[in-house]
This record gives C-alpha cells, sequence and structure tokens, in this order.
C-alpha cells in the first residue's frame, strides 16, 4: 500500500497503477485550523468523498447534530473524492496526509440573483447604504443632502431624513439598531431615529466633511451611546450620542482621516491619508499604537470580528434577546466566537497598492504583507467567520487572501472598471463587488468563480452592503436608484 | 523727429478739440471694417504676414477674455470639490469628472431609436465626382483614361492588400490617408485623439464608403476603448460612431463628433 501511495504522490507512473491505487488506502489526520489534532490517524478508502469525511468528522468531535465542514489539504480545498484531489494536486501521502477542516455556517445564504426593487427617490448619487444590524432597515445617504430611510418588506420610502447642508458621505447604524448617525459634507454628524425618520440631534465640531462613522460595540456599552468620527480636518472625534457632545478627539494625523474603526478590545483604530494607522484606547483617547509601514494614503480598514462587532447582539435571523444585561452577553458571546481565541486582527488596503495585516492589540509590526494589486486599494472586508480577508481594487480586480496569515489565495477577475466595493454575505460563502462598470458581481468563495452578474444599474456603483440575515443586497448608483437584489 | 510734443502741450493748455471723442468713437468703430477690406484685398505674403498678426491678437484677445471670465464666474469654496456628488473614498482623487454616456433607461433608448439617423450634420454639400477624382492619363501614349485618383482623405484598414497597378482603378494616395482622428465628446466637452476602425457611411454614395473617403459628414467609426465607457451589461464599448465635422482635405486632420 505504502508503495502504491507513493507513486500516486509522486505521480511516477500514475496511468499504470490506476488498478492498483483504487485499492490503496491514505492514512488521515484531522487537524483543526489552529493545529490541534482531532482523532487517532485513520486509514481512509481512496475514494472517500468531503460528504463522507464530514460525517466521519462529526463522529470523532462527538457533535450532536451535523456541522458543515470545509476540508483543507496543503491549503487547497478539497473538493471532489480523496484520492483524485491529490492525483490533481501531487500531494505526497509518504506521510500521515493533514487535513485541516474549518466550520462552515450552519445556515446558507443563497446567492441574489435578480433586481427585485429599484428604489427612487434620491435625486442625486447614492453615496452610501447601510443594512441595520437586525436586517430590518435599510439606510442610504445621497448627494442630495438627503438620508432615506426605506421599508425591505414593501420596497418603498419609509422616511426622508432631512438635515443635512451637504452630500451624506456615510451612514452608520448603531449595534443594538436604536441609532442611525450620518456624516456629512457639511462636516456635521446627524443622528436619526429609525423608527420615526425624525432628527435627535446634530454634533458639530469637525471643520472638514466627515469620511467615516463607527459606533462603540454592543458588548461594551447598550444601549449604545458613543460613536468616533474620521474627518477630512485630520482629527478623530469620539461623540456622546444622548448628549451630542464632543468627549474628546484625537488629532494626531496631518491629513485627512479615511477610515475609523471601534474594535472590541477597547481600541479606536484610524487610518489616514498621511500614511499612518493610529490605535487609540478609547476610554480616554491617548495614543497607544501606530502602525507604520504604508508607503501612500491609508484607504481601509477592516477588523476581523467586524461583522459580530456591526450587528452586536443580533443573530443571522435577526433575533436579539430584549433586555439589555441578555443582549450584551449574547454580544460578547458572538463577539468572542468571531474572534475564535486570537487577538484581533485589522487589514488595512492603501494607495500604495500594497495591504497589511496587523494585530493592533499586541504589536506594532504587522503580521504579513500582502502584495499583488496593481492599482490602489480601495476597500478591505473580512469574512463574517473572519477566515478570509477580500479587496477591492482599481486594478478591476478582487482578491481573496487567508485572513489568518495573509497568504493570496486568488484573484477573482471579471469587472471591467475599477471595483469600488465588496461586501460579505453572512454565511462567508459569497461575495458581491461594486465596479465602476455599472455592475454587481456575485463570487462564489468555494470555487472562487463567478457566480452571478448583476447587470441593472446605469452608471457607476458606489456602494454596496448585504444585509446581515443575507436575504438582500442593496446597491447604491450615480443613476439616484437604490437597487435591492434578491434571490 | 519730433519737433516738440505740440499736440499734448495744446492740449494741456486748451484741453482736447471739441468733436475729438466723437471722431474717434467712429474712427474705431470703422476701424472694424477698414480692417475687413483690407485683409480680403491682400495678397501673398503681406496677406500672409497680416493674417498670421491677426491670428496671434485674437488668440490673446480670447485668453483674456476667458480670464476676465473666470473671475467673474463663481467658485465653491472647497478645494477641488468636484461637481457631482462622490462618495467619500473617490474625493480628491485625480479623475475625470466625465458624464455618463450610455443610459440604459427605456426612454433614452426609443429616443435614440427615433432619432437613429439624427446627426449633427444632417446636410451636407454634395461633392462631385470631377472634384473628388482626378483624371489619370495612363498608356504609352497617355491617351487612357480610366484610372482614377481620390483628392479627398481616405481611410485604408490595416488588411488592405493593393491589387496590381495594372488593375487599380481608384489611387488613394498615401499622403491623404489618416488613420486618427480627433473626436469630441458633445457631453464632456473635450476631445480625444481616436484610431478610426472603419467608415460607416459617406453621405455622397455607396461607391465613396467602400473606397473609405472622408469628407464633411462622413459617418465613422472610432475606437474608443481607452475612454472606458461601458454598456449597461457592463461590457467595455469599444467602437462608436461618429461624424466628421470638417473638410479633412483642406485641414490636414479629421476632426469629429461622437454620436451618443
Amino acid at each position: 500500500m505504502a508503495r502504491g501511495t507513493a507513486a500516486l504522490g509522486q505521480g511516477l507512473e500514475p496511468p499504470l497503477k490506476k488498478g492498483r491505487l483504487e485499492a490503496a488506502n491514505i492514512i488521515v489526520q484531522f487537524q483543526s485550523d489552529t493545529g490541534d489534532t482531532v482523532g487517532p490517524q485513520l486509514d481512509l478508502p481512496h475514494d472517500a468523498t468531503p460528504a463522507q469525511l464530514e460525517t466521519l468528522l462529526n463522529g470523532l468531535l462527538q457533535q450532536k447534530e451535523k456541522l458543515p465542514y470545509s476540508f483543507f489539504i496543503e491549503e487547497q480545498p478539497l473538493a471532489d473524492d480523496l484520492g483524485v484531489h491529490l492525483h490533481k494536486h501531487k500531494v505526497s501521502v509518504e506521510a500521515a496526509l493533514r487535513i485541516v477542516y474549518q466550520l462552515q455556517a450552519v445556515f446558507r445564504v443563497r446567492p441574489v440573483s435578480r433586481c427585485t426593487a429599484s428604489l427612487a427617490g434620491h435625486t442625486d448619487a447614492v453615496l452610501a447604504v447601510g443594512f441595520s444590524p437586525d436586517g430590518r432597515h435599510l439606510a442610504s445617504g445621497s448627494g442630495d443632502t438627503t438620508a432615506r430611510l426605506w421599508d425591505l418588506a414593501t420596497q418603498t420610502p419609509l422616511h426622508t431624513c432631512k438635515g443635512h447642508s451637504g452630500w451624506v458621505l456615510c451612514v452608520a447604524w448603531s449595534p443594538d439598531a436604536a441609532i442611525l448617525a450620518t456624516g456629512g459634507m457639511d462636516s456635521s454628524l446627524w443622528l436619526w431615529d429609525p423608527r420615526t425618520g425624525r432628527a435627535l440631534g446634530t454634533c458639530k465640531g469637525h471643520t472638514k466633511w466627515v469620511t467615516s462613522v463607527a459606533w462603540e460595540p454592543a458588548h461594551v456599552a447598550l444601549p449604545c451611546r458613543r460613536l468616533a468620527s474620521g474627518s477630512k480636518d485630520s482629527t478623530v472625534r469620539v461623540w456622546d450620542a444622548q448628549t451630542r457632545r464632543c468627549l474628546f478627539s484625537m488629532g494626531s494625523h496631518t491629513k485627512a482621516v479615511s477610515a475609523v474603526r471601534w474594535a472590541g478590545d477597547g481600541h479606536i483604530i484610524s487610518a489616514a491619508r498621511d500614511c499612518a494607522i493610529f490605535v487609540w484606547d478609547a476610554q480616554d483617547g491617548h495614543l497607544v499604537r501606530s502602525l507604520k509601514g504604508h508607503g501612500h494614503w491609508v484607504n481601509t480598514l477592516a477588523l476581523s470580528a467586524e461583522f459580530a462587532l456591526r450587528t452586536g447582539a443580533f443573530d443571522h435571523t435577526g433575533a436579539a434577546p430584549a433586555e439589555p444585561a441578555a443582549a450584551q452577553a449574547q454580544a460578547l458571546q458572538r463577539y468572542e466566537a468571531a474572534l475564535g481565541g486570537r487577538p484581533e486582527r485589522l487589514a488595512s488596503g492603501s494607495d500604495d497598492f500594497t495591504m497589511f495585516l496587523w494585530e493592533p492589540s499586541t504589536s506594532d509590526k504587522p503580521l504579513a504583507r500582502m502584495t499583488g494589486h496593481l492599482q490602489l486599494i480601495n476597500q478591505v472586508q473580512f469574512s463574517p467567520d473572519g477566515r478570509w480577508v477580500v479587496s477591492a481594487s482599481f486594478d478591476k480586480a478582487v482578491k481573496l487572501w487567508d485572513g489568518l496569515r495573509g497568504t493570496f489565495i486568488a484573484t477573482l477577475r471579471g469587472h471591467v472598471g475599477p471595483v469600488y466595493q465588496v461586501a460579505w454575505s453572512a454565511d462567508s460563502r459569497l461575495l458581491v463587488s461594486a465596479s465602476k462598470d455599472s455592475t454587481l458581481k456575485v463570487w462564489d468563495v468555494a470555487t472562487r468563480k463567478l457566480k452571478l452578474e448583476l447587470p441593472g444599474h446605469a452608471d457607476e456603483v458606489f456602494t454596496v452592503d448585504w444585509s446581515p440575515d443575507g436575504a438582500s443586497v442593496a446597491s447604491g448608483s450615480k443613476d439616484r436608484l437604490l437597487r435591492l437584489w434578491r434571490q | 523727429m519730433p519737433q516738440g510734443e505740440h499736440i499734448e502741450l495744446h492740449r494741456k493748455r486748451h484741453g482736447y478739440r471739441l468733436d475729438y471723442h466723437e471722431k474717434k468713437r467712429k474712427k474705431e468703430a470703422r476701424g472694424v471694417h477698414k480692417r475687413s477690406a483690407f485683409a480680403q484685398k491682400a495678397i501673398g505674403l503681406q496677406a500672409k504676414l497680416y493674417s498670421k498678426k491677426r491670428h496671434a491678437e485674437k488668440a490673446t484677445m480670447k485668453k483674456t477674455i476667458a480670464m476676465h471670465q473666470q473671475r467673474d464666474n463663481k467658485h465653491k469654496a472647497e478645494d477641488g470639490a468636484p461637481q457631482s456628488a462622490v462618495p467619500a473614498y473617490l474625493l480628491e482623487r485625480e479623475q475625470v469628472d466625465r458624464a455618463k454616456v450610455l443610459s440604459n433607461t427605456v426612454k433614452q433608448k426609443r429616443k435614440q431609436k427615433a432619432g437613429k439617423w439624427e446627426v449633427p450634420l444632417p446636410k451636407v454639400r454634395p461633392v462631385a465626382e470631377e472634384e473628388m477624382f482626378k483624371v489619370l492619363h495612363s498608356g504609352k501614349r497617355k491617351k487612357k483614361q480610366w484610372k482614377r485618383m481620390v483628392t479627398k482623405v481616405t481611410f485604408v484598414g490595416p488588411s488592405f492588400t493593393r491589387k496590381p497597378p495594372k488593375y487599380e482603378r481608384f489611387i488613394r494616395p498615401t499622403g491623404l490617408r489618416m488613420n486618427k482622428a480627433h473626436v469630441t465628446h458633445p457631453e464632456l466637452k473635450c476631445t480625444f485623439c481616436l484610431d478610426i476602425l472603419g467608415v460607416k457611411k459617406n453621405p455622397n454614395g455607396a461607391s465613396y464608403t467602400q473606397l473609405g473617403v472622408i469628407t464633411k459628414g462622413t459617418i465613422i467609426e472610432v475606437n474608443v476603448s481607452e475612454l472606458g465607457l461601458v454598456t449597461p451589461g457592463g461590457k467595455v464599448v469599444w467602437g462608436k460612431y461618429a461624424q466628421c465635422t470638417n473638410n479633412p482635405e483642406n485641414d490636414g486632420v479629421i476632426n469629429a463628433v461622437l454620436l451618443v
């Protein structure tokens, strides 16, 4: 048997050995993605399918209900029978074959395939869209200085939030879905009640436009009170949503702040066009760490647990405990599940065509530098399970990277214009990208291929978001329409 | 040599003549006509020098006018903010703020279909055959007259192979062959130098279209791939029609306007 498998692995005389190979068994060792081995070494037949491996692993792990797993051999996903895969990738089986398993989401998001509604109403380009953490509301900000709230059930306009005197550049939902914050070209921050569409108040203090808004995570404080905003005036300000006062402002950046994130471990992270990324303490705003490495503007930041931070206590069905203490506990549990026992990771994309992977809570040295793009990187997103990083670049490509080590996985080509934004489905199996070429494209992560093409917009698609419950995708375009895409 | 500034002196003492300003105004008003009369009459080197001088004058005049207009224009307080709304990640990025070329709303499409043959220059001056072709005399005694030379600009595709000279009825002189056009985008109000892909229609006749003759009003197909236009389906557009707006044989360049 050993001889037979060796020949298979190194491909010495594959056609001759075919008859013997079919009888050959392979010694296999299951391993989790953190490196822990599970169960003994197993002697598996050569034609074991991934589904059979899944059943076997569920038995080894003594799961009560069957959970979906994906399998990797030397970082290649196992798609077909074990023997076929080994033959195709020329994997040696001299030693016990290590099969790394990863838990998949127990639910499945169906790919969106058609445009169910094009929501007219905005009188200028739609610049930002955002689903609420529970997936029941949708907000959009536009160049016509209004933010609008939409009814997802009937796909009709719900409220128009008038107040800004400049374009609405960013929208951000609080993780308890109680407040919507919008930042605008008029350098003010408005807070809205999503149920009535009324303004709760404004936060004034920035002197230039607001580029990014981030809320304090729900597991730290519930109901959410504090939010951070980054602005062109190169400051990051932290506001109290109840009193609308600026609690403190951080001003070490020397150029426009491009992205702000509120990490779950009590840090605020900001990136700016002065090539620096600063990690601040969220309590009093002192500088904890500065992450240096980029050679040009830093455009975007992404946290590995960002999906959990965004959705707070709401699970994939949009349900959350009613009382704050239980909701906070659930938010914490979801956050810790998203971290998976590791410190929080941060990905940053820049105008120097590279990305960095950091661990901002422990070190100011990058874990990895991700090179490969030929143009600036406009957006980086961690998958909801934190295993993948996807980057949208102006070189018309979307690239998929390993979220743990920062190694390159695949390039997703298909767009004919710069890719502006990407969004993940809640189960981390699909992603959607929005491009200047007026289309959206849905990609399958398992096959690394284009799943669906969604034409329909008449102009550049500026923004896209996938609802946390996975039911719909919303995209905003320069053609003033907001489109909803569903299965 | 001036014998002293006696006119200035007189003006200082007695002021201007009573009709001075009126005469000056009239002279200025007449000046245009005088200049025009001279320009029309002048020939040869004199005309060349004059028109060159006048051209320079006009250029400076236009520049000053434009400068004054700019001063009057209202400027936004924001530094370099584009006119149409863009998301935060595109702010202050160097990029052409170009209007959308292809709109796919049904209404627009219908409009396009209705005005399919609506072009910027609907009527063109018919070009007679004598003007289009010059008769070439061939044969040993130069008495055969079946060869024609095209006297207009032509586009000859890259795959064109000559017939043997003996059987070549139409000669398209290499000096008048062009493969680039200066194409103006009517919405963007900017001009690009684009490759010509082919001649789609010469309004003077199908035979001219076949020969690739480009005269004023001819519809040509140009390569717009570098403009980055996309169809509603998300594919890159690379060929679009444009109409020639000048007389290329006189100007030495092809100016055209894109049909959108």
